[in-house]
């Protein structure tokens, strides 16, 4: 195996979400089932997630593990922060990605 | 009952198509403000909204938010929860977040309820409209959290006067003071993305996470529920500069140009945040270094500026310097706190022990060589019955009005000093950065209202130290040495073992 050059590397993007309720356990339960590379890290009060490209948040995954109806929308009240663009944001998904 | 429309249509309906375009009014009479800085927009429609925020959605999530804080709040309030922090000396950074931070949300309030009235677009209207509310919330959710202390702590009382007056503050002052007198396209650069969309994380993220960390549950809850308002205003920032450099190829350099100077303005302000993160958080959670190298360096320049080259937009300029300065900045400030905060409204003391092993292991190459000494020498001062203050005014360098203590470029021990001559009168930098956006708008900063000077002139209650603190509304009690000081003697009582009263 070689080793890919850095520029060759995807860049990373990612969310930080707050550490408090069962939601945003559900939700970040949902975000490692989809998103297989995600780099998860516990910081106080804190989830940092961080993936190579390309993160998703799927609104079936997170209902199946949440075991209630989920709106795309309530990820406001988990997010803390992220970084990279906000590529889609509709009734079904939630996308960040660079652009370029 | 009608189906709900999925979110896309959603938005468009209850943003974009309430929109119309004014024809029996000339609009650059509705909007006269978004010529004259020679930014050219050729669609307006083409800004994006990834949110897709209505506000049906917009008010049903803030309340929730609002809600949850509140819970925490009550909580804490009815189980005298301030006995359970870390120590009584974490609220001295709480107390410059009230003093520094909290008026620059009230001001974030009022001039984005500007853009929201003067943008030509419906999607930046609506996302500056939403922004400005957020704001407010911010701003009067910090002052309810923080009222909690207020009741036991001295520190707390008189934050908005001392913003408008007191030396340390009028750095954090005069950075939104020069973004709100911009045009509206350079406050967006200034305030939409160079502040929350580069520098921001490094405020609210490890640093509300030290707040947890400390027991201070209710202003992490506060930070983070700001923050999660943020990540939209991240998104008007990123917005903001994408649709700008998208629209006219003409607007690359002068973006490029904004880009620049708010990247140093917003790090010199960043620098108290150093200086909070580094020694004011009694329990250690994360150095201003590894924020730095986390939060800028790698999400922002290893990822986003990558982004940002598909257009012709480069790393900021003297982000060298920046990276340069991240073992020696917290250090630098914290010591020039030290040394006045007789004139403060906070108070400051030599780091314990094991917060100094704490510092050496984070930053081994210049901790032990440059910073330890000085502790040293302060903690053997106090032992010795006194406390080192610098009894002088200090120079304030003319654009970041922060005291000239900053070093030169790779020799930590040399202060850095950089001086312009402007129509036959001297001003003084404490940083290339500082100097160059002083040069490109001299006339602005010429007219910058320094602190020190402001004494120097009569302007400020008086000539002596206690009339300048009268002055500023700092009371006895507020200012000092923490060791001894009325919360410090309040704590001990307070944790003492005999009941109290006894």
């Amino acid at each position: 195996m070689t080793a890919t050059p850095a520029q060759q590397r995807p860049r990373t993007v990612g969310v930080d979400l707050q550490q408090n309720s069962e939601d945003t356990r559900a939700i970040v339960a949902a975000i490692e089932r989809d998103n297989p590379e995600a780099v998860v890290r516990h910081m106080p009060g804190l989830v940092k997630i961080q993936t190579p490209g390309r993160l998703v948040v799927r609104r079936e995954t997170v209902e199946e593990l949440l075991g209630r109806p989920w709106e795309t929308h309530e990820f406001q009240l988990a997010i803390v922060t992220y970084y990279g663009h906000v590529d889609e944001w509709d009734d079904d998904e939630i996308v960040i990605k660079w652009s370029h | 009952m009608a189906k709900k429309l999925p979110l896309k249509q959603r938005y468009a309906a209850l943003t974009r198509d309430v929109h119309w375009e004014p024809s029996y009014v000339d609009p650059e009479k509705v909007f006269p403000y978004t010529s004259f800085e020679g930014i050219k927009i050729h669609d307006w429609s083409k800004w994006e909204d990834p949110f897709r925020l209505t506000v049906d959605a917009y008010h049903k999530y803030q309340a929730e938010k609002d809600k949850r804080l509140y819970a925490v709040l009550d909580g804490f309030a009815q189980s005298q929860g301030h006995l359970t922090l870390s120590d009584a000396r974490y609220l001295n950074a709480m107390k410059l977040f009230i003093q520094g931070v909290t008026p620059l949300e009230y001001a974030a309030h009022r001039h984005f309820a500007f853009l929201a009235r003067y943008l030509n677009g419906a999607g930046p209207r609506f996302a500056a409209l939403c922004q400005s509310i957020d704001e407010l919330r911010h701003t009067q959710t910090e002052i309810h959290t923080l009222s909690i202390y207020n009741k036991y702590y001295p520190g707390f009382h008189n934050w908005n006067r001392m913003h408008d007056r007191v030396w340390y503050l009028s750095v954090p002052k005069s950075f939104f003071d020069d973004a709100i007198s911009a045009g509206p396209f350079e406050f967006l650069i200034a305030i939409s993305f160079s502040f929350e969309y580069l520098l921001t994380n490094l405020l609210f993220v490890p640093f509300m996470s030290g707040a947890s960390f400390n027991g201070d549950l209710p202003s992490m809850t506060f930070g983070f529920s700001a923050q999660s308002d943020e990540s939209r205003h991240m998104t008007l920032g990123l917005e903001a500069i994408k649709f700008l450099l998208e629209q006219d190829e003409g607007n690359v350099p002068i973006i490029q140009d904004w880009i620049d100077k708010w990247f140093w303005r917003g790090y010199r302000v960043a620098a108290l945040v150093a200086a909070m993160t580094d020694y004011m958080l009694p329990k250690k959670f994360m150095s201003w270094k590894e924020a730095f190298e986390l939060y800028f360096e790698e999400q922002m320049l290893g990822g986003l500026f990558p982004d940002l080259a598909f257009y012709g937009i480069k790393p900021p300029r003297h982000v060298e310097h920046a990276i340069g300065e991240k073992d020696i900045l917290s250090h630098q400030v914290y010591w020039v706190l030290y040394q006045f905060s007789f004139a403060a409204s906070f108070t400051t003391t030599v780091p314990e022990p094991y917060e100094l092993d704490w510092l050496s292991s984070q930053y081994p190459d210049t901790f032990d060589r440059f910073y330890r000494p000085l502790w040293d020498k302060a903690r053997k001062i106090q032992e010795n019955g006194g406390r080192f203050f610098f009894k002088g005014l200090p120079q304030l360098c003319q654009t970041c009005q922060i005291p000239m203590a900053f070093t030169e470029p790779g020799d930590p021990t040399t202060i850095c000093q950089r001086h312009t001559v402007y129509n036959g009168e001297r001003f003084d930098f404490c940083s290339d950065g500082c100097q160059w956006v002083f040069e490109r708008e001299p006339e602005k900063y010429v007219q910058a209202w320094m602190p020190v000077h402001q004494i120097y002139q009569g302007n400020c209650g008086g000539p002596s130290v206690p009339e300048v603190l009268a002055w500023y509304g700092i009371q006895e009690g507020d200012n000092g040495e923490y060791l001894g000081s009325v919360e410090h003697t309040n704590w001990q009582r307070w944790h003492a073992t005999a009941p109290v009263g006894s």
